[in-house]
């Protein structure tokens, strides 16, 4: 790409994906720890997570400001425009997901006093794996301005429907066969959708993307057919 | 070494044999200029290459581009300005209504009321403001006596948003009004005697971000009756005021089209650099 007249100007366009791009390492750790400490029963890692958030809400406030600056100081248009803007709606995608971890976290604290699960953390590891991968996979995109990645990932989230109905049902089935149980699974319940909805924000991401890179909304509808139960 | 026209155009004219195809004007808005194959020469220099563009009715158009890329050249011939310069050439055809601008029954005097233009610096004539207005409606025999003269003199100034500033002293000299003043002064000679396009060249070059403002806000209403042409530097202003955009770079045209398209997605790259301020 061919450099901006007044370097500054470019300087701060960059500095400005870097900080997203730094934000989402962070987010995407707190998602891979969030998940550790449900395996692992982990109640210091738990309460690293739940300190830790202050820092992704300060990020996103951060590049909030400096992207309204930017928009105020440079009037971006086109690619610029699009990048700035991009820039934003990232990072307040990637600050739900830190909540979302967050909550995770909270809940792994309760689990962990209970029985342990394995069969079910397992599968919820199994998903949380699928998850954290599509968040990695989406940085990447972003960080290499690849838009075929980007899309790679949107078409893959129909893997995390697809694990999260099953993990449903199966909660079910443990919730019913033993009632001693029920506190645990809705926690768990809660955890798989929370995973889930990071998911989402996965394939929110890649559209955002898609649109900075290509101008273009990804139009294609993907094929959907579990809109169901939670 | 001059660059090829954008491709869309040329896969255009693949469809449509036997007419040069121009970034077409979505379906709408009726066509007032049809422009095909303008080349300009300034004695062996060139200085437009195969212009080819469709300019709407009751819309602006803003041309932008470069210093030297050829946009107010163009603007210049669809009023047969560039007649005025002994040693340029224009050739191609430009249709205002179906009818050829260049045609030899065409009086450029009669063109020029019809094709109104507006000049970076205000260029009130040494007269008073009165005069300024009615100048033009009075060699062009547009009113019968002293009242209709007097009418189109005030309609004119308060669809140049003047009126209201000047009407206690219309017989004073138009030079003494402000820069941003002069300029709807100017704009109201040019809708004195009725014109179907105003051209506007860099209108607000000169004026503080207020008067600015104020030309910009008269556009947007003039819109509404004319076919407005505006060359400006100022991209925020094309996106401002403009319907459509067209992008001029070493006299060529690389890329017309929506304004609120060409500055969220622009499909030139020479664009794109353009007017994010990549050139070089």
């Amino acid at each position: 790409m061919t450099q901006h007249t007044v370097k500054a100007y470019g300087d701060e366009l960059n500095h400005l994906t870097a900080e997203v791009a730094r934000m989402g390492g962070l987010a995407e750790a707190q998602v891979v720890d969030s998940i550790s400490c449900i395996a692992r029963r982990d109640v210091n890692l738990a309460q690293n997570i739940i300190a830790h958030d202050d820092k992704l809400d300060q990020m996103q406030i951060d590049i909030e400001r400096k992207a309204i600056k930017l928009i105020a100081l440079r009037q971006p248009v086109a690619q610029d425009l699009r990048r700035t803007v991009a820039a934003m709606k990232i990072s307040s995608n990637l600050e739900r997901c830190g909540d979302l971890a967050k909550n995770i976290a909270k809940r792994a604290l309760v689990v962990s006093e209970a029985e342990p699960m394995t069969p079910l953390t397992r599968s919820i590891e199994r998903m949380g794996h699928l998850v954290t991968g599509r968040l990695k996979d989406v940085l990447d995109a972003y960080t290499s301005s690849n838009v075929n990645r980007a899309v790679g990932v949107w078409w893959r989230d129909e893997e995390v429907d697809e694990h999260y109905n099953s993990l449903f049902r199966e909660l079910l089935t443990y919730m019913m066969a033993d009632p001693r149980t029920i506190t645990s699974c809705a926690h768990l319940l809660f955890v798989a959708k929370n995973l889930e909805r990071i998911g989402d924000h996965a394939t929110n991401i890649a559209e955002i993307i898609h649109f900075e890179l290509t101008g273009e909304d990804m139009i294609t509808h993907r094929p959907k057919h579990s809109d169901i139960e939670a | 070494m001059p660059m090829n026209r954008d491709d869309s155009a040329s896969h255009e004219a693949a469809s449509a044999p036997g007419e040069q195809a121009a970034p077409a004007v979505p379906s709408g808005p009726s066509i007032k200029i049809r422009a095909r194959d303008i080349n300009v020469f300034y004695g062996e220099k060139q200085a437009l290459f195969d212009v080819a563009i469709d300019i709407a009715e009751k819309s602006v158009t803003s041309f932008i581009g470069p210093s030297g890329c050829g946009k107010s050249t163009f603007l210049r011939c669809m009023n047969r300005m560039n007649d005025t310069i002994p040693i340029c050439r224009v050739t191609g055809s430009i249709e205002m209504d179906g009818e050829d601008v260049n045609d030899k029954s065409i009086d450029p005097v009669v063109l020029r009321a019809r094709v109104g233009m507006v000049f970076q610096k205000p260029n009130p004539f040494p007269k008073s403001i009165y005069e300024n207005v009615a100048y033009g409606p009075r060699i062009h025999g547009l009113a019968t006596g002293k009242d209709e003269l007097d009418a189109i003199v005030e309609s004119s100034l308060r669809r140049a948003g003047l009126w209201d500033e000047v009407s206690d002293r219309l017989m004073q000299p138009g030079t003494g009004l402000s820069g941003g003043q002069q300029q709807r002064l100017v704009i109201a000679r040019a809708i004195a005697v009725g014109p179907e396009v105003i051209l506007m060249d860099e209108p607000c070059s000169a004026l503080d971000p207020i008067a600015t403002a104020k030309i910009e806000e008269l556009i947007d209403e003039l819109r509404e009756q004319f076919c407005i042409v505006i060359v400006t530097h100022s991209m925020a202003q094309a996106a401002r005021v403009s319907q459509r955009t067209a992008f001029f770079h070493m006299g060529r045209l690389v890329e017309s089209g929506a304004t609120d398209e060409m500055f969220t997605n622009p499909r030139d790259s020479r664009t794109q650099d353009y007017i994010t301020g990549r050139f070089g």
